[in-house]
């Protein structure tokens, strides 16, 4: 039994008239403990996969469940004790009027956690911020600064799953490889669960046990990283990204 | 020969309440009709090293240069006039993001028309524009000639505006991240046609990315940018033979697909290399 099972799930989004199926009967497992990647293109559904599961989008058909139980709609407190997400875009997913405590100590008297001043202290601690970010802004705060925030945020509440929704592509190449060594510490640390949404397949395939390849709201293959890595993919659609995701090659020949 | 552009001693800055913060400082290099790339990360100057180029540095801002020359025409003293002149008809510059450089309210046909009959041509301009449309391997041009930006995806948007930047052939093309924004698979697309249309056209094209290993495979050579600094000039095929630990550790950082390096070898950030 997988801890989160995702069965046909169909998202449908309308507006003035139109309809737009964003998943088309998209089915995942992802083991306790397991890193699962989704990657794809813009406009392949593979945020609104996330988005479907911690009820952020506007789920039309299929089932999904965590850890055995059928998830509520609309989510619970005890769901979203177990399940948190971390955003793209650090510059947008943090209040800019808020301090970094204000926006750490907030879930905290939500779920009316004890002990909030130690909490923050910790969590900032975990993501190798220090004590001294905590009455900051986040306009006073680098990219890689407020992302880590983001996280410390997720983790606050002691979840069991982490969605990630593209954590680094808005970071530099440098900072980017520090946010994954973090969230690789973290997750050996504490046995999180993550799943992981991200355009670039070396990210992926850094991160991931396994993952599916996504187009046009369908899961197109099913990959584990080992194969990905020996590029044994039976569908051109993957075998097109890992080509383009090498670099440019001057000799249109070899492109096709 | 002479080179197409040379750039000596650059140097931006900008006002700030600690006084003036230079952010490019002295940078040189020549380019002939070749692909350069300079590469850096955020605020490492390399963006405002290519305005400076087409005299684009905000006003808030003061570009000095020992010189800054362009096929024969010293750009420092050019007048309104003479820039007229350059500016899209003989250099231009391809933008990040085509949702916000592209005109919202005007149809991609008739901003592109607009660029060909301020430069000569006027009969001509939708012919030219239509052509201009396939050469970027955009397979419907009327219909993109009569629509939105925003009826077209990103893909399709940058490559209507690069359509637009080379409308008048230009001898020097900056393309500022004109990738960054677009999916691996179209990103390749759109560099096979800059590719084309340099080794065509024998235009100069100056590449502007943080993305190393994209830069590495694309250009011929590639400048490195440190905190407004040139840190080091490579041959691009030579990548694997940088010297600067910034390079290095540029490249190393990097996740890829088949490494399983872990964790990732962090950059070391070096006091020494801001000298």
């Amino acid at each position: 039994m997988a801890f989160i099972d995702i069965e046909d799930l169909e998202v449908t989004f309308e507006g003035s008239g139109r309809q737009v199926r964003a998943l088309k009967g998209v089915s995942l497992a992802v083991g306790e403990e397991e890193s699962f990647g989704i990657v794809g293109e813009s406009g392949s559904g593979k945020s609104t996969v996330l988005r479907a599961l911690c009820g952020l989008a506007p789920v039309t058909g299929g089932r999904i469940s965590i850890a055995g139980e059928p998830v509520q709609a609309p989510r619970d407190a005890v769901f979203y004790r177990r399940v948190q997400m971390v955003f793209q875009d650090p510059y947008a997913s943090l209040h800019p009027r808020h301090t970094v405590d204000r926006v750490l100590s907030e879930p905290l008297a939500i779920h009316g956690f004890d002990h909030a001043e130690d909490r923050v202290e910790q969590a900032l601690e975990d993501v190798g911020l220090g004590s001294g970010f905590r009455f900051r802004y986040p306009h006073q705060l680098s990219g890689g600064q407020r992302q880590r925030v983001a996280i410390a945020r997720a983790l606050i509440l002691e979840p069991k799953v982490i969605l990630l929704d593209e954590p680094t592509s808005a970071l530099d190449a440098s900072i980017q490889a520090e946010v994954l060594n973090l969230l690789d510490r973290l997750r050996a640390e504490r046995g999180l669960t993550y799943v992981l949404v991200s355009h670039d397949l070396a990210v992926v395939s850094h991160m991931c046990d396994r993952l599916v390849v996504m187009q046009g709201g369908e899961v197109v293959e099913q990959l584990t990283r080992e194969a990905l890595q020996a590029h044994a993919t039976t569908e051109d659609y993957t075998r097109n990204l890992l080509t383009a995701s090498e670099g440019f090659t001057r000799d249109p020949a070899l492109q096709r | 020969m002479s080179p197409l552009l040379s750039v000596e001693n650059l140097r931006i800055a900008f006002p700030s309440r600690q006084g003036p913060v230079e952010v490019v400082r002295g940078v040189s290099f020549s380019l002939g009709r070749e692909r350069l790339g300079i590469v850096g990360e955020s605020g490492s100057g390399k963006s405002q090293t290519g305005r400076a180029i087409l005299g684009l540095t905000p006003v808030s801002g003061t570009a000095t240069a020992d010189r800054l020359e362009f096929d024969g025409v010293d750009l420092r003293s050019a007048s309104t006039r003479q820039w007229r002149k350059l500016r899209g008809a003989r250099m231009s510059m391809v933008m990040q993001d085509p949702k916000f450089s592209l005109n919202p309210v005007m149809t991609i046909g008739r901003q592109l028309m607009e660029a060909v009959k301020l430069h000569g041509g006027k009969s001509e301009a939708h012919d030219k524009s239509i052509a201009m449309l396939e050469a970027v391997q955009i397979r419907d041009p009327e219909r993109v000639m009569a629509a939105y930006p925003h009826e077209l995806s990103g893909g399709m948007g940058q490559r209507a505006m690069i359509a637009m930047m080379l409308v008048t052939e230009p001898d020097l093309l900056i393309a500022d991240e004109p990738t960054s924004a677009l999916d691996v698979t179209v990103q390749i697309e759109v560099l096979r046609i800059l590719d084309r249309l340099v080794t065509e056209r024998g235009m100069g094209l100056i590449f502007i990315s943080h993305d190393l290993r994209l830069v590495s495979t694309f250009c011929d050579r590639v400048l490195v940018m440190y905190a407004g600094r040139v840190v080091e000039e490579l041959d691009a095929r030579r990548m694997s033979e940088a010297t600067h630990p910034y390079t290095r550790g540029l490249l190393n950082c990097l996740p890829t697909i088949t490494g399983d390096s872990r964790p990732l070898p962090v950059l070391a950030r070096d006091d020494a290399w801001l000298e």
